[in-house]
């Protein structure tokens, strides 16, 4: 060190997070080609020039989709098919916290064995990583057109998510509490009831609401794939390019979600 | 404490009542969704059955079909890569009109505001469904709907961050002498770097989820494949095409997470 | 050599913070702004390179006056102005080097700054200071690695670095212990004989500033109630500053000779 400060240093270079500058350089040149090799293969086949002929394409889809249209029979097959959609995202709830609470305490690391745990993370893991629509594109194949396949989808993302968030609460519990429930010569059933369950009850109902608001989003594309609710209804207009009834259609589906984002926050505020 | 706290709340009627007409809210809604949909037990059960039924179908994987899918999936990848860059170059200006402390004038806040609400409240497919008309079948619609379901994302997160930026630091360097730009690059942007990379490398995480659908509606990448796979019941050629989606988005989750941390 | 006249600030909500405050900073004073909170004193030093803009009156360093600056006149006439904050104000995630460095940032281009490549001689300098400050080979560290005194050292560094005509501190030493406040005291006054400027600085902790300031600014409801050494700081006087007592005629001249200290 006092060698160090006899001399003047007039140079200086900024330590790096990376090993060194030049890996740093390195893994920045990768991620350049890397980036421009997607961009070549995203624009290779269509050029820019289809690019901004699509924006021409844009103005005329706007006009078509105004105004959005409103006869009456339309509005109430969109009316009908929205709480088809809003119906699915309750029950899919419903069943996927349901199924959620116990894959929720096996993922829990401090309460179970490891085999159990290791299921249970597997449970979490594969239905985090497949996205509903693959899900329900599978299950209309199964069970036929309709809600029960939207359904179905839907429960089984809510498993991943909500057990995933559930379990680190769980794993976040109070053991004192527990233990304090136990001396009382409480058994394994009444220590759950009186020192897990009071603990997560506010955390439950919160996670329970945003992911009902999470699947009202889901349910309102799900059919998309013909599982059901609002989605085959925006399908059918689509396919058939009645666009001002596909702007009627957007336009709800818009309003519900706002609305249940809308819900959903007001509720999360008052159970915290 | 906590028990205390769970005691004290029992004795408390009130809250009590109401915690109870919330559950039993919930529990009419959902009996009431499920009458509207008309829905019996025996369909789970029969579901149950079904699946078991698609599994043994699924099994064994169409492996010798592996090598069909590795361009759509490199395809997947090139849409979430792309979408999402352009997203975060996109979601700068919007993050700086959303944010309370930087936006010009109310009005330029409020065009921020809608422009977060819109892109955030379509879904990724329904954006690619716009798209598809617009600019025809392909990656490249895809790729857009990605990037503009993207942008309300990162511009209302970034937005949030750059609302809570640490004004002395700023101060303090144009107090030096610096112009509007050094400040920015000095001041500013050193506070949000790790929110603007972890946030960009978070949502193109979920973005690789996001394009292995887009093929549902035409918009290129893996979807279109697995479209026509289970449209034909061939089965073990979806088992191969999943196992290969869950892959991908497996190890882009991990390094996702990786780079995440190495970024803080 | 720096001169307010007239000096006033009046608050958006009507407060009136600051009431024509007229004084003189020369040579290699150090000079303490004493006074209850809420005096005005962070507003006085804040309102130099007006970083609050003062409602009227005028500051001169060194024959220019800093109100009539268009931004980027004063841009530049602030790289001659070092400032210390309390709460330091450094940017957290960059290193020791890199805020020391910002100091200078009034003297590169935009595109050097972009690359954060700074003249050879602006490095010697800060690596100078560094061992100046008693922070000798931590130029690498992150600055939210350090504690509360050493921050403030890097603080001190990134306005010394600046080769500034005036050095002024708002509160330096309320973020830290006794001890760290003695040794940045020391600092400064150190700083003030060495470089030969003047040092300005406001400070809540009156032994502090009687202990190693030249003279003191006495403020009280935004008005300049005392001005001498600290010998001349005397029961009464801190009444004035601190309660608003008023002083016997031949106090007051006593304590304020007309027209401030030349």
């Amino acid at each position: 060190m006092v060698a160090e400060t006899e001399q003047p240093r007039s140079t200086w270079h900024r330590p790096t997070t990376f090993y060194d500058h030049r890996v740093k350089w390195g893994i920045y040149v990768a991620l350049a080609a890397f980036l421009a090799w997607s961009l070549w293969g995203i624009l290779a086949g269509v050029g820019l020039s289809r690019f901004t002929e699509g924006l021409g394409y844009g103005v005329t889809l706007l006009q078509t989709m105004y105004p959005p249209r409103t006869e009456a029979g339309d509005l109430v097959r969109l009316g009908d098919r929205l709480l088809e959609s809003v119906a699915m995202a309750m029950v899919a709830t419903a069943i996927g916290v349901t199924i959620s609470i116990p894959v929720a305490f096996g993922a829990a690391q401090n309460l179970v064995s490891r085999p159990i745990y290791l299921l249970s993370r597997a449970i979490i893991s594969i239905s985090r990583a497949i996205d509903g629509l693959i899900v329900a594109i599978i299950a209309v194949m199964a069970f036929g057109f309709g809600p029960l396949a939207g359904i179905i989808a839907i429960s089984f993302k809510t498993v991943g998510f909500f057990s995933k968030l559930l379990s680190e609460d769980v794993e976040d519990i109070n053991m004192g509490s527990i233990e304090s429930v136990e001396s009382t010569g409480a058994s394994r059933f009444q220590t759950l009831v009186y020192g897990v369950v009071p603990q997560i009850v506010p955390r439950f109902v919160g996670l329970t609401v945003y992911r009902w608001d999470i699947n009202i989003r889901a349910s309102a594309i799900i059919g998309i794939v013909g599982a059901g609710g609002i989605g085959q209804l925006l399908m059918t207009a689509y396919s058939r390019y009645e666009f001002d009834y596909v702007a009627s259609i957007l336009l709800g589906i818009i309003l519900v979600v706002l609305l249940a984002e809308y819900v959903s926050a007001v509720v999360r505020r008052r159970v915290q | 404490m906590s028990v205390e706290s769970v005691t004290w709340e029992r004795h408390d009627r009130r809250s009590r009542l109401l915690r109870f007409a919330f559950a039993l809210g919930g529990l009419i809604v959902v009996l009431a969704s499920w009458q509207y949909l008309e829905l019996d037990l025996r369909d789970f059960g029969g579901a149950t059955a079904a699946f078991a039924d698609l599994a043994t179908r699924m099994f064994p994987p169409h492996l010798e079909y592996a090598p069909e899918i590795v361009a759509p999936l490199i395809e997947t990848i090139h849409i979430a890569a792309v979408g999402t860059m352009a997203a975060f170059a996109l979601s700068i200006p919007v993050a700086y009109l959303s944010a309370e402390n930087l936006t010009p004038n109310r009005l330029t806040y409020a065009l921020g505001k809608v422009i977060v609400t819109v892109s955030r409240s379509v879904h990724t497919i329904i954006w690619a469904l716009v798209f598809v008309i617009m600019f025809g079948p392909g990656a490249l619609a895809g790729t857009i709907a990605i990037a503009v379901r993207s942008v309300g994302f990162l511009g209302k997160l970034l937005g949030e961050e750059l609302e809570e930026i640490d004004a002395g630091q700023q101060e303090a360097i144009s107090s030096t002498g610096a112009n509007r730009f050094k400040t920015l690059l000095y001041g500013v942007f050193p506070q949000i770097k790790p929110a603007v990379v972890g946030l960009t490398i978070y949502r193109w995480d979920i973005n690789v989820r996001g394009a292995t659908i887009l093929g549902f509606v035409g918009a290129g990448g893996i979807g279109v494949h697995l479209y026509t796979a289970v449209d034909s019941f061939a089965w073990r050629t979806v088992a191969i095409i999943v196992l290969a989606i869950l892959f991908v988005v497996i190890l882009s989750e991990g390094v996702s997470a990786y780079a995440r941390t190495k970024a803080q | 050599m720096l001169e307010t006249h007239d000096l006033r600030k009046v608050y958006p909500t009507g407060d009136e913070a600051l009431t024509s405050i007229s004084t003189t900073i020369e040579g290699k004073e150090f000079v303490a702004m004493i006074g209850p909170s809420g005096a005005g004193k962070s507003t006085f030093v804040r309102c130099i390179n007006r970083l609050t803009e003062p409602t009227s009156g005028t500051v001169e360093l060194d024959g220019t006056d800093l109100t009539a600056l268009s931004s980027a006149e004063l841009r530049d006439a602030r790289r001659n102005i070092g400032m210390i904050f309390q709460e330091y104000n450094l940017v957290e995630r960059l290193t020791v080097m890199e805020n020391v460095l910002s100091g200078r940032l009034g003297y590169v281009s935009n595109w050097a700054a972009f690359r954060r490549k700074f003249p050879q001689e602006d490095i010697e300098l800060a690596y100078e200071i560094l061992e100046l400050v008693g922070l000798g080979g931590m130029e690498n560290k992150r600055v939210d690695e350090l504690s509360g005194g050493q921050r403030q050292r890097v603080g001190i560094a990134r306005a010394v670095v600046q080769n500034p005509k005036i050095l002024l501190a708002d509160e330096p030493t309320s973020s830290l212990d006794p001890e760290t406040s003695h040794d940045v005291m020391e600092l400064l006054t150190d700083i003030a004989t060495d470089h030969d400027i003047p040092v300005l600085i406001n400070i809540h902790e009156v032994d502090l500033a009687v202990g190693y300031a030249d003279r003191l600014l006495g403020l009280h409801d935004g008005e300049l109630v005392f001005d001498g050494t600290p010998e001349e700081l005397t029961d009464d006087t801190h009444g004035v500053i601190y309660r608003g007592e008023e002083l016997t005629t031949t106090e007051a001249k006593r304590a304020i000779p007309a027209g401030g200290r030349r």
